[in-house]
């Protein structure tokens, strides 16, 4: 009886499922649209790049373009300075983030309570109100137009530091106990027992950080002001001012390479990417 | 290694019998200790590179300063500069509208989409969607905005070529002062829906299914019953979506920059671009101070309002 209600109220009540589903896949189409023209402009020649109608797949696809980008700036440049940015500022903070996360939710220590609280009203401090200072601290260390100066102050990270103390606040505390009891001091119990387990929750701080490093725009344009230090997002602006003329499939050639590694940590991590974004909701 | 353990805790352990205290303290000590080792870094950061430079805001606010000559003390001349100045004053209505419009859409398209995404379907079909529309995300602001301003091109873009097709007129998306907003925030809001989205997925998949089936048995239908049953147990997500949604918006400045440059005149310019612009072109340090400092507490404030609001709005299970 109640399962005929069930089976009836879904069908007269909601919308068809295709016509949902067809719904779905057209807002899809809309949202990726815009990644496969570049992709296909990419490959088109220069000279065809503003053929419209758009071929999606060109007629005949040419490597042109992407040895135009390697012409126009030094991608293999671009390209170090942004892995070393990004790839220690996501060591950086899986470390900082483990060990203050560790701190706050196993160890025992006078201001605890205040100081948490300072790292979680940070969270709410916009970069962008501080930069003119951060700036002038910068200056002061001799760090400006460097990339240690985009590197050291990404190094702690309010988020992350919650996101870990949150992750071995859900571990067993037995663990440690039953550790205390074989007579482990302190260090040993994290390094033994509570850091082992902590690997998901810091590739969720790793990748997070990825992800925002590489893309960052905004203080890599106050602090970089040689070309040398350039990151990629910088230089495919940059390269975007050199055309103004000239060919779009080259600009967006340029786009494509630096989507790559932002693509491939897309489809590795996207599950802790997720679920570092989600659980900014949840936890909250 | 525990080996090298034992001794550390044995000479404590005749003092052990009668109190137990200097035992526990002495792994208290410990504690201490590596707690101070462990925080550290990231409170010297925090401190270095977060508490002092928003002191410093404000310190800065108060004086005229240029990086060359040595600053001179201002009281609160900035701050009457700003709001006489109409390009900040604009900035600052910019921003707003901005907010409104792109956070209102960001939170209906991610809304509908998280409802669609979680009715019936084949599981690899749901995950494919979860993916497309969560995948503009780890794209980077500045290259997407790049990328955009060919599309919205008034002549050979690919959207005004699509519009013409229906026998749509050009649109002169980034050229003309009205579109030029719609155009910033449509760009912002395909990059960042997938933000909200995944939080409202997530949250709905948290609400039980027994209370969905229990509104259909009582008659509930499709519309009313995401209206009556659905969103109020959604709200918490809701709440966080739009106040994360809002502090984001209020910070654009990638889009706007790659798109527009702040144009024509001045109708995309927002307050974030007016502090890069006042600091770093016109080295005019105590000004972009001062427009920070405002902007932090328009922050502050849109952000208490809305948990203030909130309260009669978000119920918790």
């Amino acid at each position: 009886m109640s399962q005929a209600t069930l089976s009836l109220s879904r069908t007269r009540h909601s919308l068809a499922p295709w016509a949902r589903i067809a719904a779905l896949a057209v807002c899809a189409l809309l949202t990726l649209g815009p990644v496969v023209w570049t992709v296909s402009t990419s490959l088109r020649t220069p000279a065809e790049a503003f053929d419209l109608p758009p071929k999606i797949i060109p007629t005949d696809p040419s490597l042109e373009a992407y040895s135009g980008v390697f012409d126009q700036i030094d991608v293999w440049l671009l390209a170090l300075n942004s892995t070393l940015v990004t790839a220690l500022v996501a060591v950086g903070q899986m470390i900082t983030a483990g060990l203050a996360g560790y701190a706050f939710a196993r160890l025992e220590f006078r201001f605890k309570k205040p100081l948490f609280g300072l790292v979680l009203a940070t969270m709410m401090v916009p970069l962008q109100v501080t930069i003119v200072p951060v700036f002038l601290v910068l200056k002061s260390m001799g760090l400006t137009d460097t990339l240690l100066g985009l590197i050291i102050p990404a190094f702690p990270t309010a988020f992350g530091t919650f996101l870990m103390r949150q992750y071995f606040l859900g571990m067993p505390k037995d663990l440690g106990e039953a550790a205390m009891l074989d007579g482990c001091g302190p260090w040993r119990i994290f390094r033994s027992v509570y850091a082992p387990l902590a690997a998901p929750g810091l590739a969720i701080v790793g990748v997070l950080a990825f992800n925002y490093h590489w893309n960052e725009f905004f203080r890599p344009l106050i602090l970089e002001t040689s070309g040398q230090n350039y990151t990629l997002p910088l230089g495919l602006v940059s390269l975007q001012g050199n055309l103004g003329t000239g060919s779009i499939s080259v600009v967006l050639a340029g786009v494509v390479l630096s989507m790559i590694p932002a693509v491939a940590v897309f489809v590795v991590g996207q599950r802790p990417l997720r679920e570092g974004i989600t659980s900014a909701g949840v936890n909250r | 290694m525990t080996n090298i353990q034992i001794p550390a805790v044995r000479p404590q352990q005749p003092a052990a019998p009668a109190t137990p205290a200097p035992r526990s303290s002495a792994r208290d000590r410990g504690s201490r200790l590596l707690a101070t080792l462990f925080l550290a870094p990231t409170i010297v950061g925090i401190v270095v590179f977060t508490v002092v430079p928003i002191v410093g805001s404000v310190v800065l606010s108060l004086f005229h300063w240029n990086v060359i000559d040595d600053p001179s003390f201002a009281g609160a001349a900035n701050y009457r500069e700003v709001f006489t100045d109409s390009t900040v004053l604009v900035s600052f209505r910019n921003t707003l509208v901005f907010m409104v419009f792109a956070v209102a859409l960001q939170l209906v398209v991610a809304l509908v989409l998280a409802l669609a995404v979680n009715g019936r379907m084949p599981v690899w079909l749901r995950s494919v969607f979860r993916s497309a529309f969560f995948f503009p995300l780890v794209l980077s602001a500045a290259s997407i905005s790049v990328v955009m301003k060919y599309l919205f091109n008034q002549d050979f873009g690919v959207v005004n070529w699509l519009l013409g097709l229906v026998g749509v007129a050009p649109v002169p998306w980034l050229t003309s002062e009205n579109a030029a907003m719609a155009t910033v925030i449509l760009v912002y809001v395909w990059q960042q829906f997938g933000f909200s989205f995944l939080l409202f997925v997530g949250g709905l998949n948290n609400i039980p299914k027994e209370i969905h089936e229990a509104a259909s048995l009582d008659g509930a239908t499709g519309l009313r019953k995401h209206l009556n049953v659905t969103l109020p147990l959604l709200s918490p997500t809701l709440l966080v979506a739009s106040v994360v949604g809002i502090i984001n918006a209020l910070q654009v400045f990638e889009q706007p920059y790659v798109l527009t440059n702040g144009g024509p005149g001045d109708a995309t310019r927002t307050v974030v671009m007016v502090i890069y612009e006042s600091a770093f072109e016109q080295l005019r340090f105590g000004e972009a101070s001062a427009v920070g400092v405002l902007l932090f507490v328009l922050i502050m404030t849109v952000t208490a309002l809305q948990f203030r609001l909130s309260r009669r709005f978000v119920h918790y299970q």
